[in-house]
C-alpha cells in the first residue's frame, strides 16, 4: 500500500469511532506533557505550542456518541457540535485535557465555554473574543492584548515561559503544517480525479491530533506520492463547497457527495486549521505577526465579519479562480453563522447566474439516502441541461 | 388556587403609560420624517448597550430595527415579513428579529406605526449578540449603505471586568464613531453638549435603577418584566435628553406612590418570580395572563437589562463620557456579560427581590439568550434549590408559541409551588402539614 492508502486505512475508522482517542494514546506515551482542546474555528495555536503543550482539536464527537446528557442542558434548536462536545465532557472522555479554548464564534459555542467553566472546574477554560472591526488601527493592539493574556494563562498551565524564540520557531512549525495543506487543497483543485475528498479530508483532520511534526512527515511523504497520480477525470461536476467550517459532516456523507457525481475542489471544513493563505512572518514581535495574520492574511470565513469585503465576493472569487461550475452550500443545521451566510450567498450567486445547491447536514447523521439524492438530481441537472 | 384570568387581568394605566405612549409616538413621527421628507439622519443601531448618547450629541436619529421588529411583532404584523425573508433564503432556524426586519428593510419599509427610513450610517455596536454582526452585515449589503462595526470584548475573564486594554480599544473605537458623525452631519462634536447629555443619562440611570429597586417592596408595585417594557423604549429611544429624564422622573414618582398606597399589578400578590430571558412578543398579553391567574409578579427580570443594567451600581460619568460609554457597552448589560455572571445576576435577583421561583423562558429565535439554559435550570435546581421551570416559545415568530403547552406546564408549576406554600406555612406555624 501507498503512504496515502495506508494512512486512509489506519486512520479513517479512529476518526470515525472516536477521534480524540488518538491523543489519549500519545498522552500515554508522553506522561507529563499537557494538551490543550481547540473548539473550532481557529485558534492561535502557536501559543500552546510555544509554552510546551499540545493544541489540539475538539470537534465534536462524530454519529457515533449517543448524546444522553447534553441534550438536557442545550436546547433541540441548538446545533450538534455544541451538545457533542458538552457529552464528550459529562461522560468524562475529555479527562485527558489540561485547558480548553473557546472563541467569540457564535452564541451558543460562547455559552458552552461557561456550561464547560461550571462543570468542569479541573480545566482551564479560555475564551478569546476575535476583533470583528476589521478596519481600525487600534485592533491590532488589542488583538496582541488578548494574546498576551492567553500568554500569561499558557505559561501558567504549563509551568513554563514562552518566549520570542519559542514563539518563532512554533510559528516556523505550524507555517510548514498549513504550507503543506495548502499544497494538499491545491492538489485537489488541480487534479480532483488523483485526490478524493475523503483522503484530502482524512490528511487533514489528523493534524488536528497529531503533534505537529508528525503530521508535517506524514505530508511530506504523501504529497510527492499524489503529485505522480495520474488518474481519468470522471464526468462529474466540479464544485466548491462552502458552509462547514465548524460543525464537520461524517467521512461517509463526503464519500456520498462525490460519489454523487461531483469533484469537490476547494471547501472550508477545519478551516482553521488552515486559517492562512500565506506564512507567518517570523521576524520581530511573533505576537504582533500572529495577530497581524489573523487581521490581514486569513481566509473568509462565516464567522469572521470583514467589512472591507463581503464574504459572497470571495466566494465568488473562489469558484472562478477554482474553475469550478457550481457551489455547493453545505451548512451545519441550526448553525446560525452558515446560514445567515447562506442569504447573501444565495443572492449573489444567482446575480452572477453561478448554479447552486444548499444542503444542510449534522455531525450526528448517519442516513446520507436524501442528501445523496438531492445531490445527484442537481448534478443530473448540470449534465444534462 | 388559580382564578380566573378575567378576575385578575391587569387593567393599569397610569400617567408614566399616557406619557410613554405620546413619546415614543413622536419618536415615531420623527422617524417617519426622516424617511419621508427626508428630515434628519437616521443611525441604525442595536439594543445590547447602545451607546445612544453619541448619537443624541450629532442630532443624529437612533433607529432600531430591534424596536422595529419587536412592534412588528406586538402589532401581529410579522409573519409575512418573516416569510418573505425566508423565502430569499433565510432559514426557519435563523433569528426571527432579523427576518421580521430584513422583510420589512426590502418592501417600502412602511409600519402600522412608523416608516423607517434608510440609514446615514449601519453602526453595529457588537454587544454580546454575534447575530448582530450578520444582521447589518446584510443590511449593508442590501442598500449599499455605511457599516462600522463597533467591536465590544466579551467579559471574559475571571474578575468578570473589561481589560484596561478592552476599555482603550472601545474608547478608540468611539473616536472612529465620532468622526464619522462629524462628516456625516458636517458639524464637530459639541464635548460640553455630549457631557451633558452624559450626565442626563446617568440621572436616568439613577431613577431607573431606584424604579427597579422599587419592586422589592411586597407587594412590588409594578411587574418588572411585562411592565418594565413600558420603560425601557424611552431609555433607548430618549436616553439623555430632557425628555427621558422627565418621563423617569414621572415613573419613578408614579410607582413610589404605590409603594405608599400598598398596590402593585395585581389585585393581590402570591407569587413572586424572577424571570429570565425576552418575552413573546407576538402573545405578550396571552403570556402574560397565563401567570396573573395565579397571582405570580415578576419582580426582577434579566431581559429589562439588555439595554443596560444599572441596578448593581452603574451610573454613568459625565467627567468622563467616553470612557463610561465604553465602560456601559463593555461591562453594564447584560448581554456582554458571560453566562455564568447571567447565573449570579439572577441568584443575587432571587435573593435580594425576595423570591419564590425562577422562570425561564427559553425562545428559539435568541441563543444569546437561550443556548444552554438547561445548564442553568440545573444550577438553580440542584445547587440553590430555587424551583425553576423552564418554557420554550420565540421572541418573534408566532409559530413557535403553544398557549394549551405553555398552560400547562405554568399551571402545573404553579400548583406545586402553592403545594409546598401550604406546606411551609403549615410547619411555619407548627401544624401538621
Ligand atoms: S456549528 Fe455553527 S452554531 Fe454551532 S457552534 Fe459552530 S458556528 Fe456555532
Ligand atoms: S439573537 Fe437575540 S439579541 Fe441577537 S438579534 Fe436575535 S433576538 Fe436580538
Amino acid at each position: 500500500m501507498t503512504t496515502v492508502e495506508n494512512m486512509i486505512s489506519k486512520y479513517r475508522e479512529p476518526l470515525e469511532n472516536s477521534p480524540l482517542d488518538l491523543v489519549v494514546d500519545w498522552k500515554d506515551k508522553h506522561p507529563g506533557k499537557k494538551v490543550v482542546g481547540c473548539y473550532p474555528v481557529y485558534t492561535p495555536v502557536e501559543l500552546i505550542h510555544a509554552a510546551g503543550m499540545l493544541p489540539v482539536g475538539v470537534i465534536g464527537a462524530g454519529n457515533r456518541l449517543e448524546i444522553a446528557h447534553a441534550d438536557s442542558r442545550f436546547q433541540s434548536f441548538i446545533c450538534s457540535i455544541v451538545k457533542s462536545t458538552l457529552e464528550l465532557g459529562l461522560t468524562d472522555r475529555l479527562k485527558f485535557l489540561d485547558g480548553i479554548v473557546f472563541h467569540s464564534i457564535c452564541d451558543p459555542a460562547r455559552n458552552l465555554g461557561s456550561v464547560f467553566t461550571r462543570n468542569f472546574p479541573e480545566l482551564l477554560v479560555e475564551y478569546i473574543h476575535f476583533p470583528q472591526n476589521m478596519t481600525s488601527p487600534h485592533t491590532i493592539d488589542y488583538l496582541i492584548a488578548e494574546y498576551e493574556r492567553l500568554n500569561v494563562s499558557y505559561e501558567r498551565l504549563a509551568g513554563n515561559k514562552i518566549t520570542d524564540e519559542g514563539l518563532n520557531r512554533s510559528i516556523a512549525l505550524y507555517n510548514t503544517q498549513r504550507r503543506l495543506l495548502r499544497e494538499l487543497y491545491a492538489i485537489r483543485k488541480a487534479a480532483p480525479q488523483n485526490l478524493s475528498t475523503l483522503e484530502c479530508y482524512v490528511l487533514t483532520r489528523i493534524g488536528t491530533l497529531l503533534p505537529p511534526e508528525e503530521h508535517i512527515s506524514i505530508l511530506e511523504e504523501a504529497i510527492p506520492e499524489l503529485r505522480k497520480r495520474n488518474a481519468k477525470p470522471k464526468d462529474r461536476v466540479r464544485v466548491v463547497l462552502e458552509g462547514s467550517f465548524c460543525e464537520q459532516p461524517p467521512i461517509e456523507l463526503l464519500e456520498g457527495l462525490e460519489a454523487a457525481g461531483c469533484y469537490i475542489l476547494d471547501d472550508d471544513f477545519l478551516i482553521g486549521w488552515r486559517w492562512f493563505s500565506e506564512d507567518i512572518s517570523t521576524s520581530g514581535d511573533p505576537l504582533r505577526n500572529i495577530a497581524n495574520a489573523y487581521l490581514n492574511q486569513s481566509v473568509y470565513s462565516g464567522v469572521k465579519h470583514d467589512t472591507r469585503e463581503p464574504k459572497s465576493k470571495h466566494l465568488i472569487d473562489k469558484y472562478k479562480e477554482t474553475g469550478a461550475s457550481a457551489v455547493l452550500i453545505l451548512a451545519a443545521k441550526f448553525c446560525e453563522p452558515a446560514l445567515f451566510d447562506y442569504a447573501l450567498y444565495k443572492r449573489a450567486l444567482e446575480k452572477e447566474g453561478i448554479p447552486h445547491l444548499c444542503l444542510e447536514f449534522e455531525e450526528k447523521m448517519w442516513i446520507f439516502d436524501k442528501a445523496r439524492t438531492e445531490v445527484e438530481t442537481f448534478v443530473e441537472s448540470m449534465l444534462f441541461d | 388556587m388559580a382564578q380566573t384570568a378575567e378576575a385578575l387581568k391587569t387593567s393599569y394605566q397610569g400617567q408614566m403609560h399616557l406619557l410613554q405612549k405620546d413619546m415614543m409616538g413622536r419618536y415615531f413621527e420623527r422617524v417617519t420624517r426622516a424617511a419621508e421628507k427626508g428630515e434628519g439622519k437616521a443611525v441604525y443601531m442595536l439594543i445590547s448597550g447602545n451607546p445612544v448618547e453619541l448619537i443624541q450629541a450629532f442630532d443624529l436619529i437612533p433607529v432600531y430595527p430591534e424596536i422595529d421588529a419587536l412592534q412588528l411583532a406586538v402589532k401581529k404584523s410579522a409573519l409575512p415579513f418573516i416569510q418573505k425573508a425566508e423565502e430569499l433564503g433565510y432559514s426557519m432556524d435563523n433569528c426571527a428579529y432579523v427576518k421580521a426586519d430584513v422583510g420589512l428593510f426590502l418592501g417600502d419599509r412602511k409600519t402600522p406605526f412608523a416608516t423607517i427610513p434608510l440609514p446615514a450610517l449601519i453602526l453595529c455596536n457588537y454587544v454580546g449578540c454575534n447575530v448582530y454582526l450578520q444582521w447589518f452585515e446584510h443590511l449593508a449589503e442590501y442598500c449599499d449603505g455605511h457599516l462600522y462595526n463597533l467591536d465590544i470584548p466579551f467579559l471574559r475573564e475571571a474578575s468578570g471586568e473589561p481589560s484596561p486594554e478592552d476599555i482603550t480599544y472601545v474608547v478608540r473605537q468611539l473616536e472612529e464613531v465620532i468622526e464619522i458623525c462629524e462628516r456625516l452631519t458636517g458639524k464637530k462634536l459639541d464635548y460640553a453638549r455630549l457631557k451633558d447629555i452624559v450626565r442626563r443619562s446617568s440621572e436616568t440611570g439613577e431613577m431607573w435603577s431606584r424604579i427597579k429597586g422599587l419592586t422589592k417592596n411586597m407587594p412590588s408595585p409594578f411587574d418588572a418584566y411585562f411592565d418594565s417594557v413600558t420603560m425601557m423604549a424611552p431609555l433607548y429611544c430618549l436616553r439623555g435628553t430632557e425628555e427621558g429624564v422627565r418621563f423617569f422622573e414621572t415613573a419613578l414618582a408614579e410607582m413610589e406612590e404605590k409603594v405608599r398606597m400598598g398596590t402593585g399589578p395585581l389585585p393581590k400578590e402570591r407569587f413572586r418570580f424572577i424571570i429570565e430571558g425576552p418575552p413573546p412578543w407576538p402573545y405578550l398579553r396571552t403570556f402574560r395572563d397565563l401567570f396573573s391567574k395565579w397571582g405570580a409578579v415578576a419582580v426582577a427580570s434579566t431581559y429589562s437589562t439588555v439595554g443596560g443594567l444599572w441596578e448593581f451600581g452603574f451610573r454613568h460619568d459625565a467627567d468622563h463620557p467616553l470612557e463610561s460609554i465604553a465602560r456601559h457597552m463593555l461591562q453594564w448589560n447584560v448581554t456582554n456579560r458571560n453566562f455564568l455572571q447571567r447565573y449570579q445576576q439572577l441568584r443575587r435577583y432571587v435573593e435580594e427581590w425576595h423570591a419564590d421561583a425562577l422562570v425561564i423562558h427559553s425562545v428559539k429565535s435568541c441563543r444569546l439568550f437561550s443556548a444552554g439554559q438547561g445548564d442553568m435550570r440545573e444550577y438553580f435546581t440542584k445547587e440553590l434549590n430555587v424551583p425553576t421551570l423552564l418554557i420554550e416559545s420565540d421572541i418573534e415568530d408566532p409559530r413557535y408559541f403553544s398557549e394549551a403547552q405553555l398552560k400547562n406546564r405554568i399551571d402545573a408549576f404553579f400548583e406545586s409551588l402553592e403545594h409546598k406554600k401550604i406546606l411551609r406555612s403549615g410547619s411555619d406555624t407548627g401544624g401538621a402539614a
